[in-house]
Formats: C-alpha cells, sequence, structure tokens
C-alpha cells in the first residue's frame, strides 16, 4: 500500500516536472499557445514545442530513468551502494565506443548499439575486479572507474584530435560529452526507447533475483539463483541502459548513484520495489536538472551533466565519509 | 528419507587442491558436525555438499542423483546453506531477508504465493522474530542477524540444512540457544543438518555424529564417544588438549597449566 502511494507520487512528480519543462523555455510561449503547438498547430511555437522543448523533456526522462535503474541493479549485483554507471566507468566506456562510431563513420543508428557494446565491455570489466577484490570490492570498483574513465577519456580526446571527421562537428560533440539532453532529434528519441523499454522490461523480471545478491554470490546461488546467468542478464540489462543514455546525453554524472541510494530510504532495500521506483524518480529528477540547467543562466545554458555534478559529486563525498565502514 | 552422499570427493581452486577423497553420506534426522583444524577443508567439504564447488573428481548425489545435473532453483527447493558471513550493505528488513529463503518458488517478477507469506511467517514464528520483522537488518545485534539468517534458511522449506559455522559470531549462551533451537527443529522435522563447528565440546554436545577432516582427508567419522579420543585430538589438534568425559559426551579442555 506504502508502496503503491509512493509509486503513484513519483509518476506525478515525473508528470508535474515533465509539465514544467514543456512550458518553461528561452522562448516565452503561453500555456494556451504551448497546448495548441502539442496539437499540432503549424507556427514557430508548433516548432520549438513538438521538435526542441518534447523530444527534450522525453529525452531527459529517459536518460534519468535509465541512469537511475542501472544504477540500482549495478549497486545491488556489487553490493555496493557507491557504484552507478558513472561512478564505475561504464558510461564512459559507453562515449568511448560511441565517438569510435562516428569516427567510423558508421549510421547514425548504429551509435546507441556501439555505446551499448561499449558500457557492457566496460561494466563486465568491472564486475570481474570486483569479484577479484573479494571482501574489498567497494573500492575496488572505485578505483576500477577512475582508470577506466581517465583511459576513455584519454582515447576519446586522442580521437576528436586526430580525426578530420570530428573536427567538423567538434563543438556538437564537446557539448554532448559534457553531458546534454539540448539537442535530441525524433529519430534518436526512438531508437534509444526501443533500448531503454528493453532494458527496464529485464531490469523488471531480474529485480528480485538481484535482492538474492545481498549476501554474496555464493547465498544467491544457494537461495536457487543461476549466478553465471543472472548475473550475464544483469549486466547486460544494465549496458542496455547506461548506453542509451550516454547515446542519447553523453556524460551525465551521478544520477545512477543518488536516487536509489535517496529511494532506499523512503521505500527500503527490495529491488523489485527499488527498480520502478528509480526509474520514475530518475526520470523526473533529470526533467527537473535539465530545466535548471535551462533557467539557472538564462539566456545561456548550462550542460545538465553539470548540474547533476554539482549536486551529485558532494553527495557521494558526504557517502563516502560518512560510512567508513564500507569503504574498508 | 533424504540422503545426501560425497563418493569420493577431491576438491580444489585452481591448482590447489584442498579435499582429497572424502567419502560421507547423511541422511534425515541427523546431526552431522564437520570438526577440523583451520584450513583443513571443512568449509569446502560443506561448498562441495551445497553444489556450489563441482568436485574435481568424485560425486555428490541427492537421493542417488548426480547434484551437478539439478539447475540451481531445484537444489534451492532440497538444500538450504546458511553462509558464514551475512552482512549486507543494505536496509532490508528482517521479513525480507527471510522472504529471500523463498527466491527459487516466487513467480514472475518475484510475486509471493500465498503459501510464500505463510513459509515465511513460520519461519519468522520458528525462531520468535515477530517482534525484529520489520526491523532493519543491519542494525540488529550479531545473534539476532544469525537468528533472521537462519529464518531465511528455514523459509527454504528444504530437507537438508547446511551451515557453516553458525556460531562464529555468537557468544556462549547463543551458542547453545542456536544448536538448541537447530536440534529441536532438526528432529520434530527430520531434517538433515550439517554444520561445520570450530568448538568440539558443542559438536560433543550436539552431534548425532562427527566427521573429522585434516589436510583436507575424512581421518574419523562416528559418534562424539567414538570419535572423540584423546589419540585423535592429539594427532588432529596438537597435544596441548586433554579429553575428559562428562556424562557419557567427551569433553575436551586446555592441560592446565597450559605451554
Amino acid at each position: 500500500m506504502r508502496t503503491l502511494s509512493i509509486l503513484g507520487l513519483l509518476v506525478a512528480a515525473l508528470l508535474v516536472s515533465a509539465v514544467a519543462g514543456i512550458l518553461v523555455g528561452a522562448v516565452a510561449i503561453e500555456p494556451g499557445d504551448v497546448l495548441a503547438a502539442l496539437l499540432g498547430s503549424n507556427d514557430v511555437n508548433g516548432t520549438i514545442i513538438r521538435e526542441l522543448r518534447l523530444p527534450r523533456v522525453l529525452g531527459a526522462a529517459l536518460v534519468g530513468g535509465s541512469l537511475a535503474t542501472a544504477g540500482a541493479l549495478l549497486q545491488g549485483l556489487l553490493r555496493n551502494p557507491l557504484a552507478d554507471p558513472f561512478v564505475t566507468g561504464t558510461s564512459a566506456g559507453a562515449t568511448l565506443a560511441a565517438v569510435l562510431a562516428i569516427v567510423l563513420g558508421l549510421a547514425a543508428p548504429l551509435v546507441p548499439l556501439a555505446s551499448f557494446a561499449g558500457a557492457l565491455v566496460t561494466v563486465t570489466l568491472v564486475w570481474r575486479l570486483a569479484r577479484l577484490g573479494g571482501g574489498t570490492t567497494v573500492l575496488t570498483v572505485l578505483l576500477a572507474g577512475v582508470v577506466l574513465t581517465s583511459f576513455a577519456g584519454a582515447v576519446v580526446t586522442f580521437l576528436l584530435v586526430s580525426s578530420d571527421r570530428l573536427a567538423l562537428q567538434l563543438r556538437a560533440v564537446l557539448g554532448w560529452l559534457q553531458g546534454g539532453v539540448s539537442v535530441i532529434s525524433w529519430p534518436e528519441l526512438g531508437v534509444a526507447a526501443v533500448i531503454v523499454a528493453v532494458g527496464l522490461g529485464f531490469a523488471l523480471v531480474l529485480a528480485h533475483r538481484v535482492d538474492a545478491y545481498a549476501f554474496g554470490e555464493d547465498t544467491a546461488a544457494t537461495l536457487g539463483v543461476d549466478p553465471d546467468r543472472t548475473t550475464t542478464a544483469v549486466l547486460g540489462a544494465t549496458a542496455l541502459l547506461s548506453g542509451a543514455a550516454v547515446a542519447l546525453a553523453g556524460l551525465v554524472g551521478f544520477v545512477g548513484l543518488v536516487v536509489p541510494h535517496a529511494l532506499r530510504f523512503l521505500i527500503g532495500a527490495t529491488h523489485r520495489r527499488l527498480v520502478p521506483a528509480s526509474f520514475l524518480a530518475g526520470a523526473a529528477a533529470l526533467v527537473l536538472a535539465d530545466l535548471g540547467s535551462r533557467t539557472l543562466i538564462a539566456p545561456a545554458e548550462l550542460p545538465v551533466g553539470a548540474i547533476t555534478g554539482l549536486i551529485g559529486a558532494p553527495f557521494f563525498l558526504a557517502l563516502l565519509m560518512r560510512s567508513r565502514r564500507i569503504v574498508v | 528419507m533424504t540422503s545426501l552422499a560425497a563418493t569420493a570427493v577431491t576438491a580444489a581452486y585452481g591448482p590447489r587442491v584442498v579435499l582429497r577423497e572424502c567419502s560421507f553420506a547423511m541422511g534425515s534426522g541427523e546431526i552431522v558436525a564437520i570438526v577440523g583444524p583451520n584450513g583443513a577443508g571443512k568449509s569446502t567439504l560443506l561448498r562441495v555438499l551445497a553444489g556450489l564447488l563441482r568436485p574435481a573428481a568424485g560425486n555428490v548425489t541427492l537421493d542417488g542423483r548426480d547434484l551437478t545435473a539439478f539447475p540451481r532453483s531445484a537444489v534451492a527447493r532440497r538444500i538450504a546453506v546458511v553462509p558464514q558471513i551475512f552482512d549486507t550493505l543494505f536496509p532490508f528488513t528482517v521479513r525480507e531477508v527471510v522472504a529471500l529463503g523463498r527466491t527459487a518458488r516466487l513467480g514472475a517478477f518475484g510475486r509471493a504465493s500465498a503459501e510464500d507469506v505463510a513459509a515465511v511467517g513460520r519461519a519468522i514464528g520458528d525462531l520468535a522474530l515477530e517482534g525484529l520483522a520489520t526491523r532493519r537488518i543491519d542494525r540488529l545485534s550479531g545473534g539476532e542477524r544469525q537468528r533472521a539468517v537462519l529464518a531465511m534458511a528455514l523459509a527454504q522449506e528444504t530437507d537438508v540444512l547446511l551451515l557453516d559455522e553458525p556460531t562464529v559470531h555468537l557468544d556462549p549462551g547463543h551458542q547453545l540457544a542456536t544448536l538448541g533451537l537447530l536440534r529441536a527443529l532438526g528432529t520434530r522435522r527430520q531434517l538433515a543438518v550439517c554444520a561445520v563447528l570450530h568448538d568440539l565440546n558443542l559438536a560433543s554436545a550436539f552431534a548425532s555424529r562427527i566427521v573429522v577432516i585434516a589436510e583436507g582427508r575424512l581421518v574419523r567419522e562416528g559418534t562424539p564417544l567414538e570419535v572423540l579420543d584423546a589419540q585423535l585430538v592429539e594427532a588432529v589438534f596438537g597435544d596441548g588438549l586433554e579429553v575428559v568425559a562428562r556424562d557419557g559426551r567427551p569433553a575436551v579442555v586446555p592441560r592446565v597449566p597450559v605451554g
């Protein structure tokens, strides 16, 4: 009952922030005109609402929801409350693969698939490193993330500087790297939505099995979870979600860390509740963060990654300092 | 009548052979204690019996069928394992932890049936956890947490229960209480119970049978009286201990003065 009302509240929060995201923007448009635009009016307002604001809001929702869901899955699988796609370097791996795809001149719809592949390789690597770490996985995962992120960043810089194809669109690529949802086209959104739907579907089916990892992989197995198959499926779902998020918005940090963590205080640790709640709350949070990025220093714009970093990084530090127990 | 049997099991972690040609069987209504020095291979034997570690040679059978032929979810309906370490950093409640015992039986999307809910309730009742059911597991004392994890294993409603040093984090009073409870439940429900124990006296007091592992080999098995004699204790644990008879059960005490 309590869970249902919290999920209901989160849906309401997502709807309210989406409405705000569509109503507010660089160009002031009356609510009545916004409605007309949504219904298909053929003027400038129509173009702004339908081609800019609506895809932007939907994109932010998809990115935030995906990152938060991926964060919840990763934290459960790695038994590590400090894991998320950004901190583990998964997003950086996805970025590298996406940039590589652009350099190689692959067709635009293939870019999200490339970033999914990059995310899958990186997150699998992180998981293997965490396993090597035995009891000290929390730090191992963070260190692996630092290393993978700097490596991927170095290769991306190298590619940016040396590729003629990228030089032509350097500004666009740099903007994307910083984490932004400012320009999202409908076709991009469509591809990403399909990938996110598959990833979210997997996440919902797997959620209760992730609970069994709470006391480690051996106990998950004795509780009846096939650890190899389940781990592969969870890593795959994580990669789908973070890959789609990166393809849409580049590097947006800490959403996947903060959202599941905060939600555990509200609805507890059970992933059957945490996974859907994370998607809704992550979506609402990033739509709001994007609204902030557009309005805080208007008419200029911040990349939404700057907003999530401003809020998320101190949160991460506080978590790290408060819980020394989990770091050793 | 359930039987779990290991036949000439050799087990290794990579190149390191930890268990050599161990044969051992247990059945319903038995309480078996596995004892032996540190690093002898006790926990490894338990992992093999639980199907967590595939033997390098030999096999483990459950009611005559090779354990490796069962999918994990089928094993989980027959064999429950109480792990040695059960720390979690997440705020699961006691009831949620106990409900983890039903993982192998849940429906799609983890939906619990009325039978699942009832089994969780029974396990909570068996371990007198009603008052703690909504408390966070990471905020309980060691003894309370132990009971919660034991309830999780009971909620699996298996006929085999394996425990890896279930008393290691407990004070003497809670050690006795835990093992007493295990013996009562084991006898009442005809479970086959097998526990790795460090304390020879607890093994002597609670086990119907003791299995001694040393350097990866099974060196002796039988009733406490048959197994715990001065010769074996000296051979396996060194010459600092003395075996005394107490009410028909052997007790092992340090020689005085020590050293």
